[in-house]
């Protein structure tokens, strides 16, 4: 059997996350063109055949899972560990991972000790036509340039790609692959980190997770006027986010920050709203599907990126376009 | 106790150039500084320094071309004890791997730290894989996207900013950290730690000096080449409506309403 495409599943509390679907698009595009089939890889504890097999509904052609309770949550070593014993026990052409807190410390990991070549937060990848090497492409600099990157020769080719910036896979009814529990040796499962505790974020909804995200900046001019924000945010079934300046002034959380020193999101809708568009801004946010952007100033650097442009005070517009669509909605 | 931060010189401006031949990035002495993430880093040393009863000594490392010994000199004049600058042709054009290879060598060259800590990414590369290869070559635990840190018994204990919340994980024993910005503030340095770092020495190794050869550093020694840089076009063509006036703020808002309607958004 061919060595073959895998992508590298995430799942919390037993659940597979949607980000392993996207990875299933990504894969099969790549398996597609190479003709070779797709394998998921996923850790956790006692996952169930039924919440595996919604990786083969959606493309993989293959499942395998790595259960053991020490892989119930992400730990950096048992988590390389596993990942490079199945590598090398297997020898796949790619490796994919989500370019998430997990994704970003287990693959690079990995291509330390599995000496592979790694690109990171890659949003565009391809198969190069006369040599079937990896294209991996990605912004740098601020989002200022873009590289394409391949590894020639060391193998297993591995990236980790930017979350959202694909479509999850469809589901397939009917789709039937093979479905692999593997229990790794004790030696792989040896962690010298342990996890203590864990508090989810206050919010309802975590900007890297969100469809849509509200965007807010410095010309909300005060921290209370974040409020017309959360509640825009709240009707549109999306997260809040914030510029550098709003963070620093204490307006909003750390969480929240989108941008060079914050978090990279690629949301289906941006609303940048007060946020002129810093690059260090727009670093984390330009490779959104759609950005609206609401701001005084029409010479803002944000309107460039932007789809739609409303020029205007935003303590004027924010509550008329919240109690419109509240409106629509009824 | 001994601590190692790890510093990258990038450039200031996000303004790059590059080597449309070996398309690796041109890094221009002139407008160099720390990088921002790794400021953060430093400024979790020194605070360990001040905090913790044992006598703490905080060293410096970067790997980059000899003017980056200024970035060096800067981070003594906040407060770190020692400057090591990793320096030499055979480093040039290093990937990821590369350089993770190359100063985890000086790492251990170095002695033996107690904790080692980094920015969570550079401005220029925007990698964050650089910190995690460290830890993996010098057989360390990865902590990564930390935002803060505890010495606890003998243990470090660190808060681990994730996607959906915060992690706390405990570690015995030597680790290295990958921080965020929300880990500390860093301190600026003061006029007596300018002059103090102006008297100290800022040490270089070069390749000989660690044992690394060029098949293990630079350019041909890389996994990854980089194929292509190119600009993007993000210049988008936007549709900009004045809502200046009443009718104009309810025109404004009606288009965007229909454009979520448009993309299936609402």
């Amino acid at each position: 059997m061919s060595k073959g495409v895998w992508i590298l599943a995430e799942q919390r509390n037993g659940v597979v996350l949607d980000v392993s679907f996207e990875l299933l698009t990504r894969g099969l595009l790549l398996a597609s063109k190479l003709g070779v089939p797709l394998t998921a890889v996923l850790f956790g504890s006692g996952i169930a055949d039924k919440e595996l097999n919604r990786l083969v509904e959606r493309g993989a052609d293959r499942v395998v899972f790595a259960d053991a309770p020490e892989l119930a949550s992400f730990l950096p070593e048992p988590y390389t560990a596993c990942l490079c014993s199945l590598v090398e026990r297997e020898d796949p052409d790619i490796v994919l991972a989500a370019a998430t807190t997990s994704g970003r410390t287990v693959m690079p990991c990995a291509a330390a000790r599995l000496r592979a070549g790694l690109t990171a937060d890659c949003t565009s990848l391809d198969i190069e036509e006369d040599t079937g090497l990896l294209l991996q492409t990605r912004p740098a600099a601020g989002g200022n340039i873009m590289a394409t990157i391949k590894t020639p020769e060391r193998r297993p080719q591995m990236a980790t790609v930017r979350p959202h910036s694909e479509r999850p896979a469809p589901v397939v009814p009917g789709r039937t692959g093979e479905l692999i529990r593997w229990r790794p040796e004790p030696s792989l499962l040896s962690s010298r980190v342990r996890r203590i505790s864990y508090k989810a974020f206050d919010e309802a909804r975590t900007i890297q997770d969100a469809d849509i995200v509200v965007a807010v900046g410095r010309g909300f001019k005060r921290g209370e006027n974040v409020a017309l924000a959360s509640k825009l945010a709240d009707v549109l079934g999306g997260a809040v986010g914030a510029s550098r300046e709003a963070v620093d002034r204490g307006w909003a959380p750390y969480s929240w920050q989108v941008g060079l020193s914050g978090k990279t999101v690629s949301p289906k809708l941006y609303i940048a709203i007060g946020v002129s568009g810093a690059v260090q801004h727009l670093a984390g946010m330009q490779t959104s599907e759609t950005i609206v952007a609401i701001n005084n100033d029409s010479e803002a650097p944000i309107f460039l990126y932007s789809e739609l442009g409303l020029c205007g005070d935003l303590f004027e517009l924010l509550p008329m376009l919240t109690e419109k669509l509240q409106a629509r909605k009824g | 106790m001994k601590i190692l931060v790890l510093i990258k010189q990038v450039p200031e401006s996000q303004a790059t150039r590059m080597d449309e031949k070996t398309g690796t990035l041109i890094r221009e002495a002139s407008s160099s500084v720390i990088n921002p993430l790794d400021l953060h880093a430093l400024e979790c040393a020194l605070l360990l320094k001040e905090s913790l009863s044992e006598s703490v000594e905080v060293t410096c490392l970067s790997m980059g071309p000899m003017v980056a010994e200024r970035v060096l000199r800067e981070a003594l004049s906040m407060g770190a004890d020692r400057g090591v600058l990793l320096s030499g042709r055979e480093f040039a054009g290093s990937d990821t791997w590369c350089t993770g290879y190359a100063l985890s060598l000086a790492a251990k060259k170095l002695g033996k730290f107690d904790l080692i800590l980094c920015g969570e990414r550079a401005t220029d590369g925007e990698t964050g894989q650089t910190g995690p290869a460290i830890a993996t070559f010098l057989g360390l635990p990865a902590i990564t996207f930390v935002s803060s840190i505890q010495r606890s018994g003998r243990c470090w204990q660190a808060s681990r900013m994730m996607e959906d919340g915060y992690e706390t994980v405990e570690v015995e024993g030597p680790a290295l950290m990958c921080v965020l910005k929300e880990a500390s503030v860093p301190r600026l340095p003061t006029l007596q730690g300018k002059r103090e770092a102006r008297g100290k020495t800022i040490e270089v190794l070069g390749a000989s000096d660690i044992g690394a050869s060029s098949d293990d550093v630079g350019l041909k020694a890389s996994p990854t080449r980089v194929v292509k840089i190119f600009r993007p076009v993000h210049i988008k063509q936007c549709e900009k409506l004045s809502a200046l006036d009443a009718e104009g703020a309810e025109r404004a808002v009606d288009r965007l309403i229909e454009l979520l309607v448009e993309k299936k958004l609402i």
